[in-house]
Formats: C-alpha cells, sequence, structure tokens
C-alpha cells in the first residue's frame, strides 16, 4: 500500500462481515450504528489517525469494498 | 478525491450474491488479480461450476461457461484440446470436483492436461444448504449430517491434493487458506504458480482454498476464519504439495507433441 | 490409411461414419469402449491425428459427451459416438447443450437394452433420442440411416443442421448398421458456405467483450423466454428439415412405416406382397425427430392400415398414431431384443390389415 493513504469504506457495498476489523491491527473500524440500502451493518472507519494504510483491511475483504485515498484528500473530505 | 481501486480489471463491480463473509470473494479477486498480473486475461476461458459460484460468471471478466455439477474437467479438456493457445481454469466448490466430478478431476489431472483448477473447500454444500461434503471433518453437523460426520457412515475427508499429486500428469498441487492475511498471501502465490505451469505447458495444476462458510458452519465470518487455522487446517495441511521441481514433471500430458493435435478456428 | 475420394469402396458403417465425420470438418472426437461401436473410436483415433485433428478416449461415455461441449464451447466441430447405455450417460451432456445452445453430433450405434441388453443391433432408443431422453424442455433432430451411404450422407447433413440451429444433432443407427459392409462414395461433405458465424464462441476475450455460454436462467421469467426462442428455433426445423422416403406408398392397400433396418426389410416385402396381391408401400422416416407425420397422415387417408414395423417392443409407432389420428388401423409389428423382423411375419402383418 502506498504511503500516505488511508482505507475508505464502501458503505452501500458492505455485507458486515467485519472481518476487516478482525483482522485491522490498529483497531481503526467499527461498525456502523444505521445499516445501509440492504440492511447490513456496515464497517466505518472509527478514527481514520489509527489508519496506516497496511491494505489488510483490503487483503480479507469478500467484497473489494474498500478503496485507498491520501490521508491528505481524506482529511478535506472529513472536513466538508 | 482520488481513489485507489482494490478491485482488479478482471474483477466486475458487481456486487456479489455471495454470504457475508465467504471465501468466494477472496478467492475470486485473487484469481483475477494473478491472471491480471500474468497478462493473459484476454486469452482466458475460464469455467464456472455448480454450486454457490454458478454464478461466477458475473463477477470474472473473461469469456466463461457454466456446465453440469462436476463435469468442469472434461469440459476444460475440451477446451483446451481444441483452443491451447488459451489458458483454462475451472472454479470448483468441494461437492463439484470431490463428489460428483471425482472421475473428471482424476482423469483430467491424469492425462496431464494443461488446465489449472481452482479448488474452493468450504467443507459443505453451500448452495443447497449445508450438507456434507466429501471434504466435511469428522463430527461436523451438517444438514446430512445432523449428529456429526461419523466415519463409520461416511468415511473420513478427502484429501484432494494428496490424492491427485499421485499422478504423474499433475505437476502442481497447493493447498492455501483463506484465512488470515498471510494465508491468502500465500493464497496468492500459488495460484499465480499454478497458472505459471499452465503457461509453461508442464501439465495439469491445481490450488485447493481452505475457504469459510459463515452461514452453514453456523460462525460468524471472523469465527469461520478461526476454525479453518484452529481446525480445518489440522485436517488439509497446507503447502505445495507438488510443485515442477520435485523431480516428477516431465513436462508430460496434453500438449506434448500438441502440434500433432492443434486446432485452432478463428 | 488413404481413402480414395471418386470411387465406391468398401466400408462398414462405423468406419464410414468417421471419414465422413472427417471430411466434414469434425475437429474433436471424443469417445469411450462399447460393442458395437468400437470399430468407429478406433477409425478415429487413427484417422484424426493424421489430419491434425482432436482425438481423445475419456474416461467415461458421460465425460465424453462433456468434452464435446467443451470445444463446441470454443467453436469446433466435435463429435461422440457410443451405444445404448452410453446414450443414456450422455443424456445430461445433451440437455445442457440443447439449453446452451451449442452445436454437437452424437451417434448412437444402438444396441439390445434396457440394462446391459446385448450387442444386437436393435431399436429400443426411439423414445430416448426422440423424445428428450435428457430432462428439460428441447427438441433433438434426430436421422436415422438405413445404409452406409446414407449414413456417409447424414453425417455431413447432421455437422450442418447442428451447427445452421446451435443443436445438439443425434444420428440413430444401430448394430447391423455399424457392422454390415456396403459400397460408398464420399461426395462434397465440406461444411455448406451458408452457414451463421459463430460468434458466440468462446476464445479469451481478446479485443471484445467477454462471451458467456450457459444453460442457467434464474432471472424473472428468463428460462420461460429462452425456451419459446429455442420452440421457435424448433418449429423452423420441423418447417425445412424434415425428410423421409416414400416408396411405393401412392396407390398402395397397406403402408409399412420402418426406419433404419427395418426398412430395408420392408422394402424386399413390397415385391413379395405384389405376388400375392397386395399393393404394398413404405413410408421410411429418415428424420425421426422431425417426424414425417404429414405424409403418414396422407397415406392414412388412402390406404387399409398402415404397418408399422420396428425393432423393439413399439415406440414409433405412438408418433405414426398421433400422425394417422384414427383415419385407419395402425398395426404394429415388433421384434425386441435384437432379433430381425421376419420378412413372412411383415407379410402376414400387411394380409391382416388388408383384409386378405
Amino acid at each position: 500500500m502506498a504511503k500516505g493513504e488511508i482505507a475508505k469504506f464502501d458503505f452501500e457495498r458492505c455485507k458486515g462481515c467485519r472481518l476487516c476489523i478482525a483482522h485491522c491491527p490498529k483497531g481503526a473500524l467499527a461498525v456502523s450504528e444505521v445499516p445501509n440500502a440492504k440492511g447490513h451493518f456496515p464497517v466505518v472507519m472509527a478514527d481514520a489517525s489509527k489508519c496506516t494504510g497496511c491494505g489488510i483491511c483490503a487483503l480479507v475483504c469478500p467484497d473489494c469494498g474498500i478503496t485507498f485515498v491520501c490521508v491528505a484528500a481524506a482529511e478535506e473530505e472529513a472536513k466538508k | 478525491m482520488q481513489e485507489r481501486s482494490t478491485r482488479p480489471h478482471s474483477l466486475k463491480d458487481t456486487v456479489t450474491h455471495y454470504c457475508p463473509g465467504c471465501g468466494h470473494g477472496i478467492a475470486h479477486r485473487l484469481l483475477a488479480e494473478s491472471i491480471d498480473e500474468l497478462g493473459i486475461a484476454e486469452r482466458t476461458i475460464g469455467i464456472a461450476p455448480v454450486g454457490c459460484a454458478v454464478w461466477a460468471y458475473y463477477y470474472l471478466d473473461f469469456d466463461m461457461v457454466e456446465v453440469a455439477h462436476g463435469r468442469a474437467p472434461a469440459v476444460a479438456t475440451g477446451l483446451k484440446r481444441a483452443r491451447p493457445d488459451t489458458v483454462v481454469f475451472s472454479y470448483q466448490g468441494d461437492g463439484d470436483l470431490a463428489s460428483i466430478g471425482t472421475a473428471e478431476i482424476i482423469h483430467a489431472a491424469n492425462r496431464g492436461e494443461r488446465i489449472t483448477v481452482i479448488f474452493v473447500n468450504n467443507g459443505v454444500y453451500g448452495m443447497t444448504s449445508g450438507q456434507m461434503a466429501p471434504t466435511t471433518l469428522v463430527g461436523q453437523k451438517t444438514s446430512t449430517t445432523p449428529l456429526g460426520r461419523d466415519p463409520q457412515v461416511a468415511g473420513y475427508p478427502m484429501h484432494v491434493c494428496e490424492l491427485l499429486s499421485q499422478l504423474r500428469g499433475c505437476v502442481y498441487a497447493a493447498r492455501a487458506a483463506l484465512s488470515s492475511p498471510a494465508n491468502i498471501r500465500t493464497a496468492k502465490k500459488y495460484i499465480l504458480r499454478a497458472l505459471g505451469t499452465q503457461l509453461d505447458e508442464l501439465g495439469f495444476s491445481i490450488v485447493e482454498l481452505l475457504s469459510p462458510c459463515p452461514t452453514y458452519w453456523r460462525m460468524e465470518p471472523a469465527q469461520a476464519m478461526e476454525h479453518i487455522n484452529e481446525h480445518v487446517v489440522a485436517e488439509f495441511p497446507l503447502g505445495e504439495i507438488k510443485t515442477p521441481d520435485s523431480g516428477e514433471a516431465e513436462g508430460i500430458g496434453a500438449g506434448a507433441g500438441a502440434e500433432a493435435t492443434l486446432c485452432v478456428r478463428s | 490409411m488413404k481413402v480414395k475420394a471418386a470411387s465406391a469402396q468398401l466400408f462398414s458403417g462405423n468406419e464410414a461414419l468417421g471419414e465422413a465425420a472427417i471430411r466434414a470438418g469434425c475437429d474433436c472426437y471424443y469417445g469411450y469402449p462399447i460393442t458395437p461401436q468400437n470399430e468407429l473410436t478406433a477409425y478415429m483415433s487413427a484417422r484424426m491425428p493424421e489430419e491434425g485433428r482432436v482425438f481423445l478416449q475419456a474416461e467415461s461415455e458421460l465425460a465424453a459427451i462433456n468434452m464435446v461441449f467443451g470445444s463446441s464451447s470454443c467453436g469446433m466441430r466435435a463429435m461422440t459416438s457410443s451405444s445404448s447405455p452410453g446414450i443414456s450417460l450422455k443424456q445430461e451432456g445433451i440437455s445442457y447443450l440443447a439449453g446452451a445452445e451449442l452445436p454437437a453430433v452424437i451417434v448412437n450405434i444402438a444396441r439390445g437394452g434396457p440394462g446391459l441388453g446385448n450387442i444386437s443391433g436393435a431399436q429400443g432408443d426411439y423414445w430416448q433420442a426422440v423424445k428428450g431422453g435428457g430432462h428439460g424442455d428441447y427438441r433433438t433432430p434426430v436421422l436415422a440411416p438405413a445404409s452406409v451411404q446414407e449414413t456417409v450422407d447424414l453425417t455431413g447433413l447432421a455437422f450442418d443442421l447442428a451447427d445452421r440451429y446451435r443443436t445438439p444433432v443425434l444420428i440413430l443407427g444401430d448394430g447391423y448398421l455399424g457392422q454390415m459392409m456396403e459400397p460408398v462414395t464420399f461426395g462434397d461433405l465440406s461444411p455448406a458456405s451458408d452457414l451463421p458465424a459463430k460468434d458466440w464462441a468462446l476464445s479469451g476475450a481478446s479485443g471484445r467483450p467477454a462471451r458467456l455460454i450457459r444453460s442457467l436462467f434464474m432471472e424473472g421469467d428468463s428460462l420461460e423466454e429462452h425456451n419459446l426462442m429455442l420452440l421457435e428455433r424448433y418449429k423452423l426445423i420441423e418447417e425445412k428439415e424434415t425428410r423421409w422416403e416414400g416408396v411405393d406408398a401412392d396407390g398402395a392397400d397397406v403402408v409399412m412405416v420402418a426406419y433404419g433396418i427395418p426398412a430395408r426389410i420392408c422394402r424386399s416385402v413390397i415385391a413379395e406382397g405384389a405376388k400375392r396381391g397386395m399393393k404394398l408401400g413404405m413410408i421410411r422416416p429418415i428424420s425421426l425427430w422431425p417426424f414425417p407425420a404429414e405424409p403418414i397422415r396422407r397415406a392414412a387417408e388412402r390406404v387399409k392400415g398402415v404397418l408399422v414395423v420396428e425393432m423393439s417392443t413399439g415406440q414409433m409407432v405412438e408418433d405414426v398414431r398421433l400422425s394417422v389420428e384414427g383415419r385407419c388401423p395402425v398395426g404394429l409389428y415388433g421384434r425386441t431384443g435384437g432379433r430381425l423382423p421376419k420378412t413372412d411375419v411383415i407379410l402376414e402383418e400387411c394380409a391382416k390389415l388388408a383384409g386378405k
């Protein structure tokens, strides 16, 4: 994974399997309290400052639900 | 915002029908990544099984054919013999490959067909609601072994890689597990190597992937992966059971003298 | 193995069929040993590699039909052969070929059944051939040669029909036909010039979208739509590909209906009948599906009776009765177990129908 990237989770694509949470070495993730349109409770980034962009979440994700964005852009997005 | 996708080019954007935490999604991705990295997507033909992955063709962006239960290795033979210039893979579950398809897989391996088999072993029949499979563990409860698999009645779990490795035509047989980041990385390595043996025209290759089935194991997905690490691997050891370097592969099988049987229509 | 093109040569049915398939451009042949068609498999094992084509002895008839499925999927002319019990094993594959719209030629050199039966020629597979055999809503064109020459000609036709209509086609022979030797000439059996391009065939999606071959249609009405589409194609086949031969059928008192080897026996009965003052004729179906109902119906309007002669306990007779629709009596002389129908019995049965 490229430096300066963090994970971004596709809320509608996620099936809530939580494999990413189980394997995230930094405990950066959490389960959403609201479901998506399909009724799954997706995984969301709980604490972006903990994400190192290691890519393990994407490795275990069966649904390609994770993309990577550069940290700066993610921070910009979060401010909006 | 620029996003870097983790979806390989040969994996379509379609959300799959697989259960949350099912190993098929990971296996599909690894296979698509491998084919893309080898630059062979445009000459790949894939075979979808009967099983949960019957709709693999909705996700894998190759020329695909859906075939009868267990018959994939025979169909693969018909494809590869007719079009030796293509890369042929079959993608099969444990019921498809090790139960109804036992004759086909053994003979395709025995003939050394230049095909690569991705064998997804989750120890149950998923699509039909969780019946016993040849690879179900002793004591494992399924819809047809409600009291747990009894070897006196149903025999012991079948070790496909070991079985096929006895055949000279099988030049690569490896087993990996979709049960941890490290194991998943190893699984991809094995898939690349298996495809490599096909590209080198050495013979038959198979990668067995121990895969979680949270639904019919009645476990949470993360728990299912742990179950593989703690119990399934004890029955089905991981590793490269046979490789071309182990000295037994001699480039035999379909294709040796293939010039005489080449049959290509444009 | 040198084969002369123009002049007649003596060939057994099995080997003639093999040579005809090769000249029709059969790219891939997959077989399995079973009597009485082994000579065909053996012939292909020698000739196909000579022509740079694919030959493989599969591990079972079931594997062989699936190899045909694979080769057909990538646009090849693919063939398999077997005899009755092996054709039973192929039924799943034939259904899948039909559902996936894949061309293929399947040869049944039929023997006595049911079960292991015997190795004599017989006609107990009519229902299996014509009424499905495999599961689901499909039809299979079936061609029934009655001579070694016709076997050659119909083999070429079978490949063309398969490609033209994207369907498996069955050649229904029997052990007598497979073994007997007759002079044949191999005319031009190359593919017809107006066959549709195989723009559905798999070859690796290079420079084009990926293609899919399948027979699973789960979404909504999609299977109904698919099957209705197939039905329209079957209707077209019925319209254009019904084949039969009439022998002295016009003006006959009794018309015999027979296919394959029994038809040759019936043909010789016509002259015998004339000696006894009976005007006999024959309608010989060459395509068993589509069945030549129309000429049989027309004959039934004129004759005193129709006699079906077949080497079974009565299978084609039902289609004849459907065609006749009660216009005249339909008799059956069926001989099972691979025993040949006897001319004197055929004559007697005709006489009964003729009221003599």
